[in-house]
């Protein structure tokens, strides 16, 4: 662990830290509340860097879909907020504190560097969808922006999107600005007990592919088959009109319920609780294309059984299973033969140091990887090795 | 004019080596050197700009992509990537010492995979033969930029091109599942995959839009999506633009997400009217064309809602659309806004700066002050939902002063963008047209990261150079004294 924890109050802060960290040579570890220390690979950094002291919305237009907040705004301000004006964060972003049983509510700055999405993700897009505009200090301690406050923006090149999802290790963000959209009036979920994982997936597929805006698509797998769940979120009359529609069109994979109090149900898969995990299992998470998700899971118990829960129409794959490299590469191995992707979520130190909690990219991609590592973080400084060995 | 990089002597006099040696690439017809089929390269939707490119080069496939730019990259000789070379920046300008890749041969439509909701497309496949491949089945691929029909999935990657339906539908990089991606040294790369969210940096959203500065996209997997019961249209005119942009903050408000949502002002209105006979008010100072989606009774409680909510501004006129030929009759006007222009003016420049969408009052009276001092006309039609501003300067190309004149009112309008909180374009690029305007948005150290980013990727400074980035300041040009580019 880190010796010591600096929470600059100002941006300008943030950057005289980098820049003097970078004089001596010191590697920062960045954190907002520290809630997701537990993801990725472990680091050994000479200091922490604490964003919490940047807290607060710094503008909010409704009308203009757009909130703009420091990076160590707490996740639930923000979404308080939003709801006062009766909207929301678009990605349903999970916080996961539970998961990684984190004291310290999840952050917004650290929701954007791990590109965090929700149940939603499938229909309107992922949080690096929605990044409109960013404020950082990248590894020399220079104070960046990108983007802006506006919805539509391509002038130069998309930094937010660099950003978003980089871990911090291409820079420290200090603020973003998100598109935010009205909340639904009303949420209406169809379920459908289904007797083959296939089955599920193909309601899914039937669903996201029907014209009744389904904003969440799970499968809850249980012995031999499992529950599909499909969500509509719109107003009123239109999510019972469109959840009639949907059970009738969902009628070949099995009788349909309909239920419009269904919060907890999607809190539940938003946060990954419905997998069941325990304190122990170490907890993955897989993005594949939704057809090839029944084969992966099957892979999976073959190698020795684990819990499951899928989302995104199937394409995301939650999995908690016993901590081992053994368990790590049958999930290496499962995803991989789906081409799809992997990251090890949650696992003990020791587990999360010693194997790739990520796939690795092709060669080419990481040779201008670390020509752009080079460019943001000449001196590696950020967050070290937490993705990879060396970036 | 903005001035170029000097053409490096060493490749223009290399021309007929490096002209054989593409040509032992890529077989057959797919090399062009002679002078007057060189011609439709020089150009692209930003027409007052022209440079013929020294060769033209077609590649068929991926693999003829890599060789091309491996040998271009050992020889130092410069790449300008084309699609349909619609771009309204001058993304596509050619450069006398460059080849210009083409794009349009490689046009298959490889897989469309409904289970997944994904179609494989080559990079020259048109923005709507995509939704043309898979509408049969209800589905469609998302934006839609105006010029649809003619531009290429590979440019809009590179251009992160929007549409008229971004406010609920994303702009391209929304999207987008994976591409192909070849770069400079001529290796080939799969960026993303099938899968949503792939793990590791986001290369996928570094590129798309990227303008052609980091590498040449081959093959792109794009989200399809299965398209609504139904649509339809309203519109609805005002006597002044501040209270059709009040209308708008309150519809916004009202927790309606409107699936398209178009501003269009008086000389707008009355240009497309003139062109299109959509029955659009001629009295009216500012028209909203607002589409929602749903089954009929969905639609009609939606406008009818709206409907409540314009009432509340005074209304010129309300017309909701009760069939779908009478909303495509709403949307004729809107969809034939550049051509209507086109006829009352030869020439005129498309801006596309985009503003909060709270300043559009300040900014369209700003803009008219800004008509009169320049005595040029301007009509402006925006997305409304997005802020996303399109004035037409109009001006005459025959005589210099009145293009200098429309470049610098062009300029004026985006420096005000900037200054009021936006940016200097939503979606038609900085390309060549906004480069020296940089330096507007964005400070030295900021310019110089995104530099050092792109050279990451093309270390020479071979792709598509002399765009996105001022010239100013980069070792990697001698500049061309201006002029040139005319």
């Amino acid at each position: 662990m880190n010796c010591s924890t600096i929470i600059p109050k100002t941006e300008a802060a943030v950057a005289s830290t980098v820049q003097s960290a970078s004089s001596l040579g010191i590697s920062l570890a960045i954190e907002g509340n520290g809630s997701k220390r537990g993801l990725l690979r472990p680091m050994r950094a000479g200091r922490t860097i604490s964003l919490r002291g940047l807290s607060g919305i710094t503008l909010y237009h409704p009308t203009e879909l757009i909130i703009s907040a420091q990076a160590g705004t707490p996740l639930p301000e923000i979404e308080a907020a939003l709801a006062e004006h009766g909207q929301h964060l678009i990605a349903e972003p999970p916080a996961l504190t539970a998961m990684f049983g984190a004291e310290r509510p999840a952050t917004i700055g650290g929701i954007v560097a791990t590109n965090l999405s929700g149940p939603r993700r499938i229909a309107w897009g992922a949080m690096r969808d929605h990044v409109m505009g960013i404020r950082a200090v990248n590894g020399k301690g220079e104070v960046f922006r990108s983007g802006g406050r506006v919805l539509k923006n391509v002038t130069g090149l998309d930094l937010c999107k660099l950003l978003t999802g980089s871990h911090g290790t291409l820079g420290i963000i200090t603020e973003v600005t998100l598109k935010v959209l009205p909340a639904p009036q009303a949420t209406g979920t169809v379920s459908i007990r289904v007797a083959s994982l296939e089955q599920g997936v193909a309601a899914l597929s039937a669903g996201l592919g029907s014209p009744f805006s389904v904003t969440g698509a799970a499968l809850i797998p249980e012995d031999g088959g499992g529950i599909a769940h499909l969500r509509i979120e719109d107003f009123e009359q239109s999510v019972a009109y469109r959840c009639g529609k949907l059970r009738e069109a969902l009628a070949r994979f099995g009788e349909a319920t309909v239920q419009a109090d269904s919060a907890a149900l999607w809190q539940g898969i938003r946060e990954a609780t419905t997998l069941g995990a325990t304190a122990e299992e170490a907890i993955w998470r897989l993005s594949v294309q939704p057809s090839a998700a029944p084969a992966v899971v099957a892979a999976l118990r073959a190698a020795g059984g684990s819990k499951f829960l899928l989302d995104w129409g199937g394409g995301l794959i939650w999995v908690a299973a016993v901590a081992s490299a053994e368990a790590h590469a049958a999930v290496v191995a499962a995803a991989l033969a789906a081409q799809g992707s992997y990251t090890l979520f949650r696992a003990p130190e020791d587990l999360r140091a010693s194997v790739p909690v990520m796939p690795d990219e092709p060669r080419a991609l990481t040779a201008i990887a670390r020509r752009v590592k080079a460019v943001m973080d000449p001196c590696g400084l950020l967050n070290p090795g937490r993705m990879r060995a060396g970036q | 004019m903005i001035p170029l990089p000097a053409p490096k002597p060493e490749v223009l006099a290399a021309r007929e080596q490096i002209v054989a040696a593409l040509r032992a690439l890529v077989p057959g017809d797919g090399v062009i050197s002679e002078a007057l089929r060189l011609k439709p390269y020089e150009t692209d939707g930003l027409s007052a700009y022209r440079q013929p490119p020294m060769a033209v080069v077609l590649p068929n496939t991926t693999e003829q992509v890599a060789a091309v730019l491996k040998y271009c990259n050992e020889k130092g000789v410069r790449v300008v990537p084309r699609g349909a070379g619609t771009s309204l920046s001058g993304g596509a300008l050619p450069l006398a010492d460059a080849v210009v890749m083409g794009l349009m041969r490689m046009n298959r439509i490889k897989e469309v995979d409904y289970e997944n909701r994904l179609a494989v497309v080559e990079a020259g496949v048109t923005n709507l033969g995509i939704t043309k491949h898979v509408e049969a089945d209800g589905f469609f691929y998302a934006p839609d930029p105006s010029s649809q029909l003619a531009c290429m999935i590979g440019g809009n990657v590179m251009m992160n091109s929007g549409g008229a339906h971004c406010l609920k539908y994303g702009v391209t990089a929304n999207n987008l599942l994976g591409l192909t991606f070849v770069t400079i040294e001529g290796e080939i790369v799969q960026i993303g995959g099938r899968h949503l969210d792939a793990t590791g940096y986001d290369w996928l959203g570094l590129i798309t839009g990227s303008e052609g500065q980091l590498g040449v996209v081959t093959e792109v997997t794009v989200r399809i999506l299965r398209g609504p019961e139904g649509a339809r249209a309203m519109l609805a005119a005002f006597d002044s633009i501040e209270v059709a942009g009040q209308a708008v903050d309150a519809i916004i408000g009202s927790g309606i997400i409107p699936v398209a949502l178009e501003f269009m002002d008086r000389p707008c209105i009355h240009a497309c009217e003139a062109f299109a006979h959509a029955g659009y008010p001629l009295d009216a100072e500012a028209m909203l064309i607002i589409e929602v989606e749903g089954n009929v009774e969905e639609q009609d409680r939606l406008l009818g809602w709206i409907k409540e909510i314009c009432n509340r501004f005074n209304p010129i006129s309300l017309k909701v659309a009760e069939t779908a030929e009478e909303s495509l009759a709403i949307w004729k006007g809107r969809k034939g806004a550049f051509g209507a222009v086109g006829r009352i003016s030869p020439d005129y420049l498309c801006m596309d700066g985009t503003i909060p969408t709270g300043e559009l009052p300040f900014v369209l009276k700003r803009i008219g002050e800004m008509s009169q001092s320049y005595g040029l006309q301007v009509a402006n039609v925006f997305h409304a939902g997005d802020g996303n501003l399109h004035p037409l300067i109009m001006f005459d190309a025959n005589n210099e002063a009145s293009f200098h004149a429309a470049e610098n009112f062009g300029a004026d309008i985006l420096k005000l963008c900037v200054e009021v909180g936006g940016c200097l374009t939503g979606e038609h690029g900085v390309g060549i047209e906004k480069r020296d305007l940089m330096t507007v948005q964005f400070t030295p150290p900021e310019l110089d990261q995104m530099r050092d980013l792109k050279a990451a990727f093309d270390p020479q400074w071979l792709l598509n150079p002399a765009k996105v980035f001022p010239l100013e300041g980069n070792a990697a040009f001698d500049i061309q004294p201006v002029n040139q580019a005319a």
